[in-house]
């Protein structure tokens, strides 16, 4: 009785909502209606599936990473030296891209296991700044700091040229984005993703009812770590290039705040916040391209200081002014 | 070689001050301040701005800094800090690094984004060497300097928290706030007067380091690293930990960039990711404390 409700629970939470379609049918008709902006869709839509990638380890996990970008860095220059090298075919590289991060987040996994917070924000922070170093003073095989140049991708399916406008890669971003997200919500969905929030919402709880926390830590980590690299190699494949700024602070910084802002723990925050952010970026750098970072900080302490709710609604600041 | 190790302790010795106060808001506070080496920063630069601009000597540079950036740190643990206390970890992750963001891109508009440098006395530029061949030791004066700074600095905290009125109401005050308050501290003014003195000591870190670091408007995002490696390493709960930690950090930095300059700053961060997965709470805990 009780297990067929939860059954039915998690059945209900992965049905279509009505506004889901229609978003998905937005998303890939913007690139055709306005065809100017199709490399930013294209960015959205590789910065969504990177926060989503997020999301399953800090939202639904509760692990705290300040090293995402170490995924998402390997993805990429692995599809861009997978591409230089050996063939110019998208799919492949992709897939070379998230099998090198998932190897990768398979053999960091054990680094998120033990410790607190503090500890898990510096082992991962660290291992992104190693994977930095690293692409910095392999200067022979990434080209250093000038970055990874001459990485020309074949046409898609064999077909579809990625042209100038950034309109086929835009709908190719989405659709890895697509995919991915569908993978992710069964995934997170399913009995596996309930003892993730499990684990998340008391993690002595969960391991003495009986789930393995380590090991569905590891797993979780891993998943999150191919997304993530298949979100990096979409970028090195889309834009033709890679660099060390796929490693660097910032990006892991930017991921966080992304997820924050859009909410973590529900997997359309990701994608709403990259969308968010992506204008935003857009807007404030047209206006001020050297300091727009000055907007950006700002809008972090604001955002914390009141609280990402009453931020949405802002009627209620006044309302109830310690309640929260 | 052992100018190498010596280099490295100065180092470290520096680390250490930049950490410390560092040490004190996240290890005896429990907030996790990726800002702090904007608080470093700004020592430096009020170092800056007042030697050049104002013709202030260095060593008078250097107590003001402190006082400038435990100033700011006062202000804004009043206006900004005391709300996050209680929020998660993460929440003050993102508002930390909302405020470096804003420190950096602000100290970029009004100073420029070139670097800054120091000119220091006449009397701190020598060298003095001692030995021969490979046993060679060569002291610049400066980081012999640093090194009697930070250790005095050592001995006066360590007399300050553990033997001093005002340490164990601080120590009271973070092992238990309600009690603490109920036996009559007045924990804000405690918390206050911690934050203004950890900032303080970045401060002075900052004057101190800019000139052996370099300091541009990028410094708090690039030593916040090495200041969060101390601390991490170190454990939070004593100031032997971070001390140890920042010498091991310093002399590994030092001699792993001279030994193996290909390496680079790889070493220090491999150091690191072994040590926090052998002990998660950092090397030097102590037994009982609060994690």
């Amino acid at each position: 009785m009780n297990a067929d409700r939860a059954h039915a629970s998690l059945r209900s939470a992965t049905r279509w909502r009505l506004w889901e379609p229609l978003l998905w049918v937005v998303a890939f008709a913007s690139p055709l209606v306005l065809s100017q902006y199709a490399a930013i869709v294209n960015e959205i839509a590789i910065t969504a599936l990177f926060a989503l990638s997020l999301d399953l380890v800090l939202g639904f996990t509760g692990i705290v990473s300040l090293g995402h970008a170490a995924f998402f860095g390997f993805g990429a220059y692995a599809a861009a030296l997978f591409a230089k090298h050996f063939m110019p075919d998208p799919l492949v590289g992709l897939a070379v891209g998230i099998a090198a991060a998932t190897v990768l987040g398979a053999a960091a996994s054990f680094t998120v296991q033990r410790g607190s917070d503090l500890t898990r924000l510096m082992v991962t922070l660290g291992a992104a700044l190693i994977l930095l170093e690293l692409a910095n003073k392999l200067d022979w095989l990434t080209g250093g700091a000038d970055g990874l140049q001459g990485v020309v991708m074949g046409p898609l399916l064999g077909k579809f040229e990625f042209d100038l406008a950034g309109r086929t890669a835009a709908w190719y971003s989405l659709t890895v984005l697509l995919i991915f997200f569908f993978i992710s919500r069964r995934l997170m969905h399913s009995p596996f993703g309930a003892t993730l929030k499990a684990i998340r919402d008391n993690r002595l709880r969960a391991m003495s009812i009986g789930i393995p926390v380590g090991s569905r830590i590891t797993v979780a980590y891993t998943i999150a770590a191919a997304l993530a690299g298949a979100a990096g190699a979409l970028l090195a494949q889309t834009t033709g290039f890679a660099s060390l700024d796929v490693f660097e602070f910032h990006r892991s910084a930017d991921v966080m705040l992304i997820l924050v802002v859009g909410g973590t723990g529900w997997l359309y925050g990701g994608v709403l916040g990259a969308i968010v952010f992506k204008l935003m970026q857009d807007f404030l750098s047209a206006i001020t391209p050297q300091y727009w970072t000055f907007w950006l900080g700002l809008f972090l302490v604001v955002l914390v200081l009141v609280g990402r709710d009453r931020l949405l609604k802002p009627w209620t600041i006044f309302r109830r002014g310690r309640a929260a | 070689m052992l100018t190498i190790l010596f280099d490295g302790i100065a180092y470290g010795m520096l680390l250490f001050i930049l950490a410390l106060g560092l040490a004190v808001t996240m290890g005896l506070m429990n907030f996790i301040n990726l800002a702090h080496g904007a608080f470093a920063m700004a020592g430096g630069y009020i170092t800056v701005l007042l030697m050049q601009r104002a013709g202030v000597p260095f060593l008078l540079c250097l107590p003001l800094a402190f006082l400038g950036a435990a100033l700011i740190g006062a202000v804004l643990e009043r206006t900004l800090y005391r709300p996050l206390y209680r929020k998660p970890h993460l929440d003050q992750v993102l508002f930390s690094i909302g405020l470096t963001f804003m420190a950096v891109a602000s100290v970029d508009y009004f100073m420029g984004s070139t670097q800054q440098f120091i000119q220091l006395p006449q009397w701190l530029r020598g060298r003095t060497e001692i030995g021969s061949g490979a046993w060679t030791l060569g002291m610049g004066h400066y980081r012999l300097f640093i090194v009697a700074v930070c250790a005095v600095l050592t001995l006066v905290l360590q007399y300050i928290l553990s033997r001093t009125r005002f340490g164990s109401r601080l120590r009271a005050s973070v092992d238990d706030q309600r009690v603490a308050a109920g036996l009559g501290i007045n924990v804000n003014i405690v918390f206050l007067s911690t934050f203004a003195f950890g900032s303080g000591l970045a401060g002075l870190g900052g004057a101190l380091g800019a000139e052996v670091l370099g300091l541009d408007p990028s410094f708090p995002l690039k030593f916040m690293i090495y200041f969060l490696i101390v601390v991490a390493v170190g454990g939070t709960s004593s100031i032997t930990g971070p001390l140890l930690a920042a010498l091991l950090l310093g002399i590994a930095d030092v001699a792993g960039k001279y030994y193996i300059p290909k390496m680079g700053a790889f070493i220090v961060y491999l150091l690191m990711i072994v040590i926090l997965i052998w002990r998660p709470q950092g090397l030097f805990v102590r037994q009982g404390g609060k994690a």
